[in-house]
């Protein structure tokens, strides 16, 4: 199992490598809407509860770009039947699939919280940092784990760019509330405080109920 | 046991059938070629056969595994060349090979000699998207018989391919490789020649069902009318 | 005459519409009894007034979206457990009916904000903020279902999704209630604590929307497996009458969202005890 991943994810990253597809898209995509934010909310930079939702909403959209591109090689050059054909158990390529999601969404944050930070931000991210890679971590988790279901259900329909956000996007919402909230006292103004737990908790568990969810449903959407 | 053991296969794509009681056992060893016009059902009866449809109704065994529910036991033992290559366009030949490999537990040196023997290893470090069509079918070739599979099933094999790769091919995929072979010709004085076994196909029913030797071309082109 | 033997096809088509009527009887009896509760017999809200009478309409109608949607999830599991296209056809009327009886909640709810807030729309009140999400969510099954055009794999999507979203349901609603009930304290009034004359009112208009929404479902299953055993007994006769295949393809369906049960003609033809055509 772990060679079979292991085989899958080296395929996913050699691709995106090559092609370049979804990491570049999705960091330009993310810093031009901070610029956007700027003008769209007519400030030099935000905090707090301002400041968590500008990110999280940035960080979700851009993600949805990645989404969208996620199965399109293996739908259009018959990746799936090379992969049903072959006797591995069919989730390996669920789990290689939501890793190479998760990898190009951390280095999409690589890019983008710094130039968030930079941009709009209004305190210094210092201390709140380790704090918020963690809330951003949990949050990463549950959008590659519904990322990849979505984009598996999406991939062989007729309308798949436009459905993929639409599927996507509400059950994203606990994402973001859990996200924002927690976010929310560390990029605080004044003294930055520690996310509530809870919200970290509702994140974890929602990353746990979605995981198991897809694990045991990703089978189907397979089958030709 | 026999290689295949068919009763009453039907498979509908909603309301249409796209194949109906079609019975037949194909001894191991042995090839069957399946004739038909363009949306006879040989592709699905294919697809069937590889374990990537289930069937609708009536029962399939390949190798004495019964589909959809053996489906495990015999994936591996099958090598698909369908009409598209099933490779991807951005890795090399010898990447899409590789990972083929991994998948099927095969060692990588394999792939190595694989190349050479479709004479694919000078340009096996490029994309395939800058690929002929015909070097890309030998790639695929390769890909459907690097884990060794017991069963071949062949779409057209001959498709995109000059005089000189159908030869070089034909130690792996032709008659003198021994394997039980599916193949699926629009060639009926070559198809004939090569069978033991002779599928017709209209509308997804067995319009004609022999052994080679009992059929005649004529009987063959009269499918196509 | 002795009764023909049932197979296998007859029983695809029994008819669904078995007991429809006793259950129409029993829904329009409850309804009016849980009108009449509602006008005469359950006492006025002290500081809503009349107003708050649409409670009986607004949370019925919501509990009973939620379990159609749960519902609906259960059976597509089952659906995809035995593949037996009955259950993605039940999944689908059940998503369907839930989603109006959504929108109802949604309507319902937001007239009675603006009656008693002012507003047409609260965000303070984490039921009517759920209802939103979650229908947001289920209008995407109908085009979903729409844009995949092989009907097996549709109706297996199809049931991917609704059992996604049914989980989704209550993990929804409790994330929402946790970033609401924080703040503001819930204002539409809860089922908790309710004086009898209310609590026995709200029991019955429950179980009067409860049969609403079965007896709808159950009038469209009936009707939708009406259609589909007139188009196998249509092409029965068609290929009775030799008219050919290419002829019948040359008619082609319009695309469809909604599940259809199909049996090849010869499957009625071999119920009929006649060889196949």
């Amino acid at each position: 199992m772990r060679r079979t991943v292991g085989a899958l994810l080296r395929k996913e990253l050699l691709v995106e490598l090559r092609t370049l597809e979804s990491v570049p898209g999705m960091s330009l995509f993310a810093v031009t809407t901070f610029v956007v934010f700027h003008f769209a909310l007519n400030r030099d930079s935000v905090s707090g509860d301002l400041a968590a939702g500008v990110l999280w909403v940035t960080l979700l959209f851009a993600s949805i770009l990645g989404v969208n591109r996620l199965f399109v090689a293996d739908a259009d050059q018959g990746g799936f039947d090379s992969f049903l054909l072959a006797p591995v158990d069919r989730s390996a390529l669920l789990i290689a699939k939501a890793l190479a999601l998760l990898a190009y969404l951390l280095v999409l944050e690589l890019v983008a919280v710094p130039a968030f930070a930079l941009l709009l931000l209004g305190p210094s991210l210092g201390q709140a940092l380790p704090g918020l890679l963690a809330v951003l971590l949990l949050g990463d988790l549950g959008v590659a784990i519904i990322g990849t279901l979505v984009a598996a259900l999406a991939v062989r329909t007729r309308a798949r760019d436009l459905l993929g956000p639409l599927l996507a996007l509400p059950l994203f919402v606990p994402i973001v509330i859990g996200g924002a909230r927690a976010s929310s006292p560390l990029l605080a103004l004044a003294h930055p405080g520690d996310p509530a737990a809870r919200w970290l908790i509702t994140l974890a568990l929602y990353d746990l109920l979605f995981g198991l969810i897809t694990y045991g449903l990703f089978d189907f959407l397979l089958e030709d | 046991m026999n290689a295949l053991q068919l009763e009453g296969l039907a498979r509908h794509y909603g309301e249409r059938e796209a194949l109906a009681d079609v019975s037949l056992s194909l001894p191991e060893g042995q090839t069957m070629v399946v004739f038909g016009s363009n949306g006879a059902g040989k592709t699905t009866l294919l697809r069937v056969l590889a374990t990537l449809l289930r069937p609708h109704g009536g029962s399939v065994r390949v190798f004495g595994s019964r589909l959809p529910e053996e489906a495990w036991a015999v994936r591996g033992r099958i090598g698909l060349l369908a009409h598209e290559p099933l490779l991807y366009r951005e890795l090399t030949a010898r990447e899409n090979l590789r990972l083929h490999a991994r998948l099927h537990g095969v060692g990588l040196a394999r792939v190595d000699e694989l190349l050479e023997l479709v004479r694919m290893d000078g340009r096996s470090r490029e994309p395939l998207r800058t690929l002929s069509r015909g070097m890309v079918q030998r790639v695929a070739v390769a890909r459907t018989v690097l884990h060794d599979p017991q069963l071949l099933l062949l779409d057209e094999p001959h498709a995109h391919l000059d005089p000189a790769a159908v030869e070089t091919l034909d130690a792996l995929i032709g008659a003198p490789c021994g394997r039980t072979r599916v193949i699926c010709s629009h060639d009926p004085g070559a198809g004939l020649a090569e069978a033991d076994l002779v599928l017709g196909l209209r509308a997804g029913r067995p319009a004609l069902l022999g052994a080679a030797g009992e059929l005649s071309v004529a009987q063959i082109t009269g499918l196509y009318r | 005459m002795q009764r023909a033997r049932r197979s296998p096809a007859d029983r695809a088509f029994r008819p669904e519409g078995r007991g429809l009527r006793s259950l129409s009887i029993a829904t329009v009896a409850a309804m009016a009894l849980a009108l009449g509760l509602v006008f005469f017999y359950a006492p006025l809200d002290a500081e809503q007034g009349f107003l708050q009478k649409i409670f009986y309409v607004h949370v019925p109608l919501a509990i009973v979206a939620l379990s159609g949607f749960v519902v609906a999830a259960l059976m597509a599991i089952a659906h995809l457990r035995t593949r037996d296209a009955r259950w993605d056809m039940r999944s689908y009327v059940a998503i369907h009916m839930s989603l109006i009886f959504a929108v109802a909640t949604l309507l319902t709810g937001s007239i009675w904000a603006k009656g008693s807030w002012g507003h047409w729309w609260v965000w303070n009140e984490p039921t009517l903020v759920s209802f939103l999400i979650v229908f947001l969510l289920y209008a995407t099954y109908q085009p979903l279902r729409f844009s995949i055009e092989d009907p097996e794999r549709q109706a297996r999507y199809a049931s991917v999704f609704a059992i996604t979203a049914g989980a989704f349901v209550p993990m929804n609603f409790i994330a929402v209630r946790l970033s609401t009930a924080y703040l503001h304290p819930r204002v539409l009034g809860s089922t908790s604590n309710l004086p009898a004359k209310m609590a026995f009112t709200f029991a019955v208009s429950l179980l009067a929307m409860a049969l609403l929404y079965a007896t709808l479902c159950k009038y469209e299953l009936t009707a939708k497996n009406a259609r589909a055993q007139l188009r196998a007994l249509r092409r029965l006769a068609d290929r009775r009458a030799g008219v050919g295949e290419a002829a019948q393809a040359a008619a082609p369906r319009r695309r469809s969202a909604a599940p259809s049960l199909h049996a090849p003609a010869t499957m009625t033809a071999r119920a009929a005890g006649r060889p196949g055509a």
